[in-house]
């Protein structure tokens, strides 16, 4: 689970307005200065300053340092000319969620004071393995502009599905002395031994947090490697990591931090280095990402003497409101966390298979719990002890433990109902089952009017309401209908046109859109092309939509961030066209078979476009074709 | 479009597992769990929308054929997908039979002892006196007669090398060391 940071890297966070890397209308900013001097016309750079200007310049400059928000910085950076160089100049933390929209040099030709840099890479499909490996969104491109322009102001990088190597990491940490937070959401290409260096070389690191990460174990002991004496270290957090570490070394390094809020192990500390730990350290965390909750492999079972009590540790942690882990849970360990549960904000049992019987004695004391995340072991009876309890959830995800198609289902409109039920002020949702009908998801739709993120995951293609045999048109019409705050969707079932026609209707304030196996024509599409004009992301999978539909939507893809369309009805003429249209536009075919000959009609299996000022990336791979 | 899996196998390799066949879900036992294709190579997805493309009416659509390889569906990241794998597999002891094409006797040894596929392959190397090769995504391995190849949970035989290493422990029931033309033929290219 995410930390605050991460959380908003969220893709739900996305503010619609003119983004920060487009400057489509700086061409026709009037140069407003008050007083023109020296020549007569308004629109030249140079100018004698006058006293009056430089005043007024500083009181500009003053005022800008408060906008914090980007959208209020991108909206201040068109009144004109001048506005727009000490916008330039004043904002310190950057935002570019697509790395191929802008390129480097221009980011640091325009924006001098750069302290946090915020970095996304790969569309979200990429997780689901649809787009080949090496495709892209290097990090290695950004790391020496980066260095030469912000040096040595720069002091967090954050980054989300990019490819990050071990010398990117060495290079960061050397221009960087000064280096405080690093977080890698859903990255790769780097190791054990990149993160040895980083750690060794950034002494005033604050925040070191490595979520869903792949890091190959190099068989480098890093935790070691972490400058020995006091640490200023505020948040560690390595769930994802796969690889053993050496636990005396992290025990001290634990003790030397004082600082220490946030903590997130991964799955070889075992519960009894747990309590270890927060022994030291427990009564300042405010998260804590428990590791395995089992017993050490090497530990012989049976063989304890007295265990330690685990409970009494956890009634120290006053300051617990984050709880995650239990990667390998024995749920007989599970009452050492109920002195925390009334204090708990946020509850993540999405790595623990555990029964409602073995829940139940947990979720009765979360009384507080906006945010809670688990597996369908809990089943539906689980998901009635949430409801009956955590009237303030906020946040639902529940996860399948046999993500197949046609696996047990353990989680269905029951719990769902439920849910609802028991939680109105329910925002945002992510439910995986095998069955689900309309009439739940109304019922949602209704109780919980506060949703913005709705996101329903009926694991069988194709599958319809299974108790009235109809598609879940309804149901997801309701929601987009009734949940006037909408802003991200994801649907799955047996879905025909006529829900793309309330999601076109209705979504109006809709950004981020998934489709995967629906749809019965091009009109489906085109309804949502011609009726969301908030549209920011748009992924399709194996759905019927053509070049026809692609078309529809024209008007809109300048402002959206991109388009994923793979194994639909589209042609390499269709995507062509689209290509010539909008020369913004990067139109990118990915996996097509023969670059060489392209014919009207050869499929576009995977379609990836996106606005970009810097046109076509330099680093495109043999498996790319950029139209 | 129609991508095929460019690996032919021979009749006495449990062909069934790897055919294609209508009918209800769920009515073919053998049928593979989706496997999160790293190397995206493998992408049989558009087969199955092919056949949904092609109803027109909500009344008529058929069930969706026997499942072939649907890439990344439902979506969950490979990640939490090989945690529960990996919990059922994990362990020292894993042992498994290795046949070699040729040999009069099978072996066995324990896919825990190694953590990786170089080290794996090392250990056949040894224990049978021969070269295995290079391997490569594309073309499979090339440089020796010997390709090594394993039955994984479903009973397809897959190339040793082909998905992340963790899921091959946890998914692995037997190897075989084919030989000759039939190593040959074998890769994962498109």
């Amino acid at each position: 689970m995410r930390n605050d940071r991460a959380e908003r890297m969220s893709e739900d966070d996305d503010h619609r307005s003119q983004p920060s890397d487009l400057d489509f209308t700086t061409n026709k900013a009037r140069n407003c200065s008050p007083v023109a001097s020296g020549s007569g016309s308004g629109v030249t750079e140079e100018f004698q300053p006058t006293y009056l200007d430089e005043v007024l310049d500083n009181v500009l400059e003053n005022v800008l340092d408060f906008l914090t928000s980007r959208r209020d910085r991108n909206a201040a950076s068109l009144v004109c000319k001048s506005w727009y160089r000490k916008e330039a100049h004043t904002r310190s933390e950057l935002f570019i969620g697509n790395c191929y929209a802008v390129s480097p040099d221009r980011v640091t030709a325009r924006f001098t004071k750069v302290r946090s840099l915020v970095l996304k890479g790969k569309p979200r499909f990429a997780d689901f393995g649809l787009m080949p490996p090496g495709w892209g969104a290097h990090f290695n491109p950004w790391v020496m502009p980066l260095a030469r322009a912000y040096r040595p102001l720069l002091e967090k990088v954050h980054l989300k599905r990019m490819s990050v190597t071990d010398d990117d990491l060495e290079m960061l940490a050397e221009s960087f002395p000064g280096f405080k937070e690093l977080v890698l959401v859903c990255c790769d290409g780097f190791g054990t031994s990149g993160l040895s260096v980083f750690v060794r070389k950034c002494r005033q690191l604050r925040v070191l947090d490595l979520v869903e990460s792949e890091v190959s174990d190099d068989e480098v002991d890093w935790i070691s490697c972490f400058p020995e004496g006091e640490s200023c270290l505020e948040s560690l957090i390595f769930d994802c990591v796969e690889c053993p570490i050496n636990f005396e070394a992290l025990e001290r390094l634990v003790s030397n931090s004082p600082s220490l809020k946030k903590l997130g192990l991964n799955r070889h500390v075992s519960i009894g280095q747990l309590y270890r730990l927060l022994l030291i350290r427990g009564p300042q965390l405010a998260h804590l990402g428990t590791g395995s909750f089992s017993l050490s492999e090497l530990a012989p079972h049976g063989d304890q003497e007295q265990e330690p009590d685990y409970a009494s540790v956890f009634s120290a942690c006053k300051s617990l409101v984050f709880l995650s882990g239990f990667r390998e849970i024995i749920p007989d360990y599970l009452p050492a966390i109920y002195p925390v549960c009334a204090n708990l904000t946020s509850l993540n049992f999405s790595y623990a298979n555990i029964d409602a019987e073995q829940l139940r004695p947990v979720i009765r004391n979360c009384h507080n719990v906006q945010v809670f995340w688990a597996l369908d072991s809990i089943c539906d009876e689980g998901l009635q002890a949430v409801a009956a309890t955590c009237r303030e959830l906020r946040e639902l995800r529940v996860f399948p433990i046999d993500a197949r198609e046609d696996g047990e289902g353990s989680v269905s409109e029951v719990g769902l109902q439920a849910i609802s039920e028991g939680c109105p002020k329910l925002q945002s949702i992510l439910f995986f089952c095998q069955e689900m009908t309309n009439a739940a998801v109304i019922a949602m739709s209704r109780n919980c009017p506060d949703l913005v993120v709705f996101r329903l995951c009926i694991m069988g293609r194709h599958r319809p309401d299974h108790v009235t045999g109809e598609p879940m048109d309804e149901g997801f019409g309701a929601i987009v209908m009734n949940c006037k705050k909408l802003t991200r969707l994801a649907t799955s079932g047996l879905l025909t046109d006529k829900a793309f026609h309330y999601i076109g209707r209705y979504g109006k304030l809709v950004r981020t859109l998934s489709f995967a196996f629906a749809g019965n024509t091009d009109s489906g599409l085109k309804y949502v092309l011609e009726g969301c004009p908030q549209l920011q992301k748009l992924e399709i999978r194996d759905s019927p939509f053509g070049d026809a539909a692609l078309h529809s939507g024209l008007h809109q893809y300048y402002n959206m961030r991109f388009l994923w369309m793979s194994s639909c009805r589209l042609t390499h003429e269709g995507c062509r066209q689209v290509a010539q249209a909008l020369p913004r536009l990067v139109v990118e075919a990915i996996g097509s078979p023969n670059k060489e000959n392209m014919e009207m009609d050869d499929p576009v299996d995977t379609l990836y476009m996106y606005r970009s000022l810097q046109g076509q990336r330099n680093d495109v791979p043999e498996f790319v074709t950029i139209l | 479009m129609e991508m095929e899996r460019s690996v032919s196998y021979e009749s006495d390799l449990n062909f069934k597992a790897t055919e294609l066949r209508l009918g209800l879900p769920g009515s073919d036992e053998t049928e593979k769990q989706s496997t999160p294709c790293v190397r995206g190579h493998k992408r049989a997805s558009s087969e199955i929308s092919e056949e949904s493309k092609g109803s027109s009416k909500v009344t008529d659509t058929a069930p969706p054929p026997a499942k072939a390889h649907i890439v990344g569906w439902p979506p969950v990241r490979s990640y939490r997908k090989n945690c529960f794998q990996k919990n059922e597999g994990e362990g020292v002891g894993k042992f498994v039979k290795v046949s070699m094409d040729g040999a009069p006797y099978l072996r066995k040894i324990d896919l825990g002892v190694y953590r990786s596929y170089s080290e794996l392959l090392k250990a056949l190397e040894n224990m049978f006196k021969l070269t295995i090769g290079a391997y490569s995504e594309r073309e499979g391995y090339h440089g020796s007669e010997y390709a090594p190849t394993y039955e994984d949970k479903d009973g397809d035989w897959m190339l040793v090398g082909d998905v992340p290493w963790e899921m091959f422990i946890s998914s692995c029931k037997k190897l075989r060391i084919m030989k000759g033309s039939e190593a040959r033929g074998l890769g994962c290219s498109a």
